[in-house]
């Protein structure tokens, strides 16, 4: 029997960032923070632009702790829900249609976040991926690293549990 | 006392300062010698789930970080600025839509070069809290 032909570039990529841009759009701090998301395949790496309204010690000048902790959360998040999501984005079973028209899927929400800083959040852009190292049906354990010019020297890493959106059947 | 005033004057105007503390719009409603309160509005661009209008968890870490660092830097044997060494944030529930964000730090114990902090954030609900805190951070110039 004849394999199907794989589908067209363009429609899968289509699909993906639809459904990427969906849940990231969809909640408005990870707006206000400026934090977008860069996909190459299943690999997600956050993005958050600088900003002076970022700094939380203007002598220094260095990125806010708060900031650091909420941008690190954020990718956790996305990247766990982009993980669970990716074999139903995959097979078509979720319309990223529906979720632009605003039928997000329930975000996994945080039980406890740890920040280790590492050392001061430079005045520049910072990048940050998620390592979700455990997901249950009820928990899961995320890790994430968040780097600005090397990716070898963090400058902050926090672990967090997280509680399952429940889902349906 | 004149010292320990001192302190809490530079801890406020210092924190004060912060850009992001203005942006999110984070004011005191008491500091001094160790133990800050502050508050936070609730505000729709800081919502994390847009179904339910609860607050994100970053922009309560957020706060409780800030009141956590002005709790240090208020503490009378505290020499000079802090940084966060590591902080861990336990949600217990979402807060309230619609209700502004209070935190209330307490700088424990200080040794010459680290401070043990705890926090708690509350909604208009004093019972049962938001979230709690506890973190390190640096002790800074002696």
């Amino acid at each position: 029997m004849a394999r199907r032909r794989p589908e067209p570039v363009q429609v899968v990529k289509q699909r993906r960032d639809a459904a990427l841009r969906a849940l990231v759009h969809g909640v408005p701090y990870i707006q206000y923070l400026g934090i977008e998301f860069d996909r190459r395949g299943d690999e997600l790496t956050a993005v958050l632009s600088f900003d002076e309204q970022l700094i939380g010690n203007p002598l220094l000048p260095a990125l806010h702790g708060g900031v650091t902790a909420a941008f690190l959360e954020v990718t956790a998040v996305i990247g766990l829900s982009w993980a669970t999501l990716w074999e139903e984005i995959e097979s078509g079973q979720l319309d990223p249609e529906q979720l632009i028209g605003g039928q997000l899927p329930r975000l996994p929400k945080t039980i406890d976040f740890t920040v280790d800083y590492l050392r001061s959040g430079l005045p520049r852009d910072a990048y940050a991926r998620a390592q979700v190292n455990r997901s249950g049906r009820r928990y899961a354990s995320v890790h994430v690293e968040a780097w600005q010019d090397n990716k070898h020297r963090a400058f902050a890493q926090a672990t967090g549990h997280f509680l399952m959106p429940a889902r349906d059947g | 006392m004149t010292k320990g005033l001192d302190k809490t004057k530079m801890a406020r105007q210092f924190t004060e300062a912060i850009p992001h503390a203005k942006a999110l719009g984070m004011t005191f409603t008491h500091l001094a010698d160790g133990v800050a309160e502050m508050q936070l509005p609730y505000d729709e661009r800081f919502i994390g789930d847009p179904e339910t209008g609860v607050m994100h968890g970053g922009a309560v870490y957020a706060l409780l970080d800030t009141c956590c660092g002005a709790a240090v830097m208020s503490h009378p044997a505290n020499p000079g600025a802090t940084a966060t060494i590591g902080l861990r944030v336990d949600y217990m529930r979402a807060a309230t839509p619609g209700q502004a964000i209070r935190t209330r730090a307490e700088c424990y114990h200080l040794t010459r070069s680290v401070a043990f902090v705890r926090a708690t954030a509350l909604d208009d609900d004093d019972d049962r809290p938001v979230a709690t805190a506890t973190g390190t951070f640096t002790v800074e110039g002696t």
